[in-house]
Order: C-alpha cells, then structure tokens, then sequence
C-alpha cells in the first residue's frame, strides 16, 4: 500500500500530469515508524510450538499410518461413505419437502393445519434424534403389523429395515428444523412484494410460487446448506439402527483388525472430503439465488485466478505497447 | 355514463381504529382524479380498497359497474373468490410509493411477469410489448438491469409500465412520487402526464400541488376519513372553502 504512494511525487507520473494540477504542491508522503506488534510475535511463536508438540505427539503415537492408507479406498468403505451419502440425501430431499408443507400449513389461516404444525415441530425439535431413531428402529414391538386398511398389510419387521429406520429418523426430525427455517424465509419477503403481486392480478398460489418463495430462497438456502453438512456428519447416529454407513463399516473393520483408531481417522477423512464438497457446492447456490440482491455478484475464486492469471500473461504485453 | 369509479358511504376500521368514514365519490372514466390530505387522513387506505387489498366494512364500492370484493344476489352479499379477486384487479393498475419491483426480476422481466402468468400471453408477445412500454417510459436501455441497480426515479417508471402492461382501465397511484429525491420527481411525473394525455383514468394520492393543478381534472381532499371539500383542482387549491383545507393548504403550499 505505502510503495504505491511513495512512487507518486517526483515520478514520471507526475511530469505527465496537466498543467492545473502542476501549480498545486505535491503532499509529502508522511514516513513514520510503524508500531512494533510484540505481542503478535509472542502469540505466533506460542501457537507454532503448540501445533509443532501435537504434530510430534501423533508422530511417536502407536499408529499403523499404513493401515489408514491401505483401508481409504477399501470397498467396504466405499460402500460405506455411498450408504452415507445416499441416506443423507435421501433424507434431505425428504425433510426438505415435508418442511415447506409444514411451513405453509404454519402460515395458513387454518387454525387446525396451524396447529398441528406446531405439534409436530415441538415434538421433533424437543426430543433427540438418537432417541427418534430408537422409536422407530423398536416400533415392531409395539405395532407387530403395520396395516393400512384396504391398502397394505405387512410384519412391521419387514417394512422397518435399517434402511427405512434411517431414513424416516432422520427426514421427519429434518423436516421440524426445515418448517421453521422456510417460514423465516417465507415471512422474510416483504409483504410490499405480495401486494404488488396482487394488484397485477395473480392469485395467492401464483405469488407464492412466482414472487415469494423465490425470494424466500435467498433467505432458505445458507441455512438449509448447514443443515445438509450436519445431516452428513447427523447421520453417523444411525449406526444405533443397524444401518451401514460409513462409521459403521469403518467400525466393524476396526474391530476385526485391531486397527480401531485407524479407521475412525479412515471415517473422519471422508466426512471431512464430503462436507468440504458440498461446501463448495453451497457456495455457488448461495451466488445463484443472490441475483439482483447485490449490484454485481463478487468472483468466484475460479474467476479470480483467471483474473489473475491474465494480468499475469497481459503484463509483458502491456509494457511493450506503453 | 357509468362511472368509472363510485364510492357509497364506504367505511373501514383496523380493529379500534376508524380510518374511512363514510366516503362518497365517484371518479368518471378519462378523468384524472387527486386525492390530497395530511398523513393518516385515510387518502392511502381508500386507494387501497377500489383494488380490495383492503376489505371495506360498510357502503359499496364500484368500479366500472362491478361491486369491488363481492358479489349482490338480491340483497345478500358473497364474497368473491381468491380466483374471482385476481380476476377483478387485472383491470386495475397500481403504482406503489415504495416502488414493490420484484427485485429477483430484470426490469423487463417485471414488465412481462403479470402478462405471462396471469393473462398467459405467449413470451414474444409479452416481451415485444414490454419493450415497448420500457421505451414508452424511457427505460428501453435499462432494461436487462435489476431494480437494484436502478434510481428510485427508474424503478417508478418501471414500475408504471409493469402496471400498463396488463392494459388497465384504471391507475391508482399511492404517493408515487414521495419516496423519491427531489430531482427524479420531474421524470415520474412526466410520465404521468403522458398517460393523462392518452385519456387513462387516474386516481393519484400525492402531496404534489403543482402535478394536481396541471394535470388534474378533480381534486378531493380528506381529513380524518371524511372528504372534506371537492371541486376542480384549481378552485380548491386557489380558494378553498373549509378551514381545515386553508390550514392544511397554507402548510403545503
């Protein structure tokens, strides 16, 4: 920053600039002593050493490095972080869905539909997931037959697989915590933008879908990123039902192979690589609903380097025209 | 000839509060028709009545004939429909102090939005029009932009060719101009005048006393829900009858 004013007075900037401007006196480029940061330094050092002892410590620990290695990319593993992958999405799709009904029967005039929504999300906000997913896993034991008159009949045991255990805990406890953030986006609109709606002659229906929600989605969607990540990372939890994901597979290798912290870490790796992605994911979601919020979208970190990367091949250029 | 609007004793109250009451008036088609008042006198909350985004308590209120918000079998009243509402409002254009351009929408695609989805005109036919109306208004270049990116003088611009877009019998204007910094009231006002001149019928609340003298065929004003004195724009600007239109006058003025 303080090189870019030095090169000002007295440069060959200045020998080009008009007339008018040569009258005034060039300002002298103030040149203090900057202020010492001590602590900075002090802070810096204690931290490094810190991270430096933890890195040791892992070093020297009893750790076959070469067992996580070998197991990353093993099948079983594999098949554990997709099982994981698919339920979460699953889930999320499902708990997406279900929450906008809920939200809209939230907001509706009806007071029945109202509160009963509200009965739901106090129930699966107020109790724990893990918990939730124990009902379900044991409902057999209660209701040994699931019967739908005229429609379905079946041992209860048959219908709840860990598969359905898995997801229907973890899509109807989503679907609570999705009703509440759609409504906070649905009532975020400004009620400005339904009247305008209204007066052009739309119908409620088609200024919810074309006005509203579309807006609302700006308001929807970072949080709705977060509760993706922590459905990732949530659904570890259905471990309890007998469902395997990725920590159950990992576990169970663990087990048999003596290798158990191993391959938590071998766990940990893909947890981590599935939330970075989706991350990054979230983040071009974010810039796509933000249309016509903002004046000008800011880059993307792509665009950025590309950006930077021109200025790199067009300063040669530039010097030789100049 | 029916009157384009007719106001029969139409009273609302917001719970304990009694904002209209009792209103007669009736705007004839073509005429520009200025409400004017101080704040809180109920000028805003009868504009938003004629198009029903406020439900009237007592009276009748008729636009082009049809009663606004119900429908009269013998002497009952049913209430319209959400369907049969939207119905009744494409015919009515509003124009809003606060501007309400959907902000996720260019401006040309808040010109072509009612017209697609509410008429179901084919996207080439909406478009041409709204290019056209863009241009009419003196936003043909602005038209790819979001109203974000546009002045507040623009996005009323915009917005009065959103609302001619589904080619209204009737524009209501709620203070179009007051939102607005001093030097862009001059661009929206021209605008207006243009539409008067085209023969549109205008019910326009405004605390522009020059636009009311000029361009106004009528002039209404209104204090604590009543109306308080009517006639042409010039008579009751230049020589009012009522104390409470001379104070409110001298204020303005």
């Amino acid at each position: 920053m303080t090189d870019k004013f030095d090169k000002v007075p007295g440069g060959p900037s200045a020998a080009a600039a008009p007339v008018s401007t040569a009258t005034t006196v060039a300002p002298e480029t103030i040149k203090a002593i900057p202020v010492r940061h001590y602590g900075r330094w002090i802070s810096g050092v204690v931290v490094v050493g810190l991270l430096a002892a933890l890195v040791y410590a892992f070093s020297q620990g009893n750790i076959q490095w070469q067992a996580v290695q070998d197991k990353v990319f093993d099948d079983t593993v594999l098949a554990g972080a997709g099982r994981t992958l698919l339920i979460s999405v699953l889930a999320m799709i499902l708990g997406v869905a279900l929450g906008v009904i809920l939200a809209v029967m939230r907001l509706s005039k009806n007071p029945v539909t109202s509160w009963v929504a509200w009965l739901y999300i106090w129930f699966f906000r107020g109790t724990p997931v893990y918990v939730q997913l124990l009902l379900w896993f044991n409902l057999a034991l209660i209701f040994p037959v699931l019967n739908i008159p005229f429609i379905y009949k079946d041992e209860m045991t048959d219908v709840m697989t860990p598969f359905m255990c898995a997801l229907l805990g973890l899509a109807l406890n989503e679907a609570a915590y999705m009703a509440e953030i759609v409504r906070a986006g649905i009532q975020s609109v400004d009620e400005g933008q339904t009247e305008a709606s209204h007066a052009l002659g739309m119908t409620q229906a088609k200024t919810m879908r074309r006005v509203v929600l579309p807006q609302a989605l700006r308001v929807i969607i970072p949080p709705t990123g977060n509760e993706f990540i922590n459905m990732l990372k949530t659904s570890s939890l259905v471990y309890a039902v007998t469902y395997n994901e990725l920590l159950r597979s990992t576990s169970q290798i663990g087990s048999t192979s003596y290798a158990v912290m191993e391959m938590l870490f071998v766990a940990s790796i893909w947890y981590i690589v599935m939330t970075s992605v989706f991350s990054v994911g979230q983040y071009y979601l974010e810039r796509r609903y933000a249309r016509g919020s903002l004046r000008s979208l800011p880059l993307t970190p792509w665009q950025r380097v590309k950006v930077n990367l021109a200025a790199f091949s067009n300063r040669p250029s530039g010097g030789v025209s100049a | 000839m029916t009157a384009m609007v007719k106001a029969e004793g139409v009273h609302k109250s917001f719970g304990a509060a009694h904002i209209l009451k009792g209103i007669d008036l009736e705007v004839a088609p073509r005429e520009v028709f200025c409400l004017i008042g101080p704040s809180g006198s109920g000028k805003s909350t009868f504009l938003r009545c004629i198009n029903h985004l406020e439900q009237i308590n007592a009276g009748r209120l008729y636009v082009d004939g049809d009663l606004v918000g119900y429908r009269q079998k013998g002497d009952r009243l049913f209430e319209l429909k959400d369907s049969e509402v939207a119905l009744q409002r494409r015919d009515i254009g509003m124009v809003f102090q606060r501007f309400n351009l959907f902000p996720h929408m260019t401006a040309l695609e808040n010109v072509m939005e009612a017209p697609i989805q509410v008429k179901g005109e084919a996207r080439a036919v909406a478009r041409a029009r709204a290019e056209q109306l863009l241009d009419r208004v003196g936003l043909s270049d602005k038209a790819r932009n979001y109203p974000s990116q546009l002045s507040g003088g623009q996005q009323q611009r915009v917005a009065i060719a959103r609302a001619l877009a589904m080619e209204p019998k009737l524009m209501l204007f709620d203070e179009p101009t007051s939102a607005l910094d001093p030097e862009l009231v001059g661009d929206v006002l021209d605008v207006m005048r243009g539409l008067a001149e085209d023969g549109m019928t205008m019910i326009v609340v405004t605390h522009e006393m020059g636009f009311a003298r000029e361009v106004g065929d009528a002039l209404v004003f209104m204090d604590d829900g009543v109306v308080v004195e009517s006639g042409h724009p010039r008579d009751v600007l230049t020589n009012p009858q009522h104390d409470r239109t001379k104070s409110f006058l001298s204020k303005v003025l």
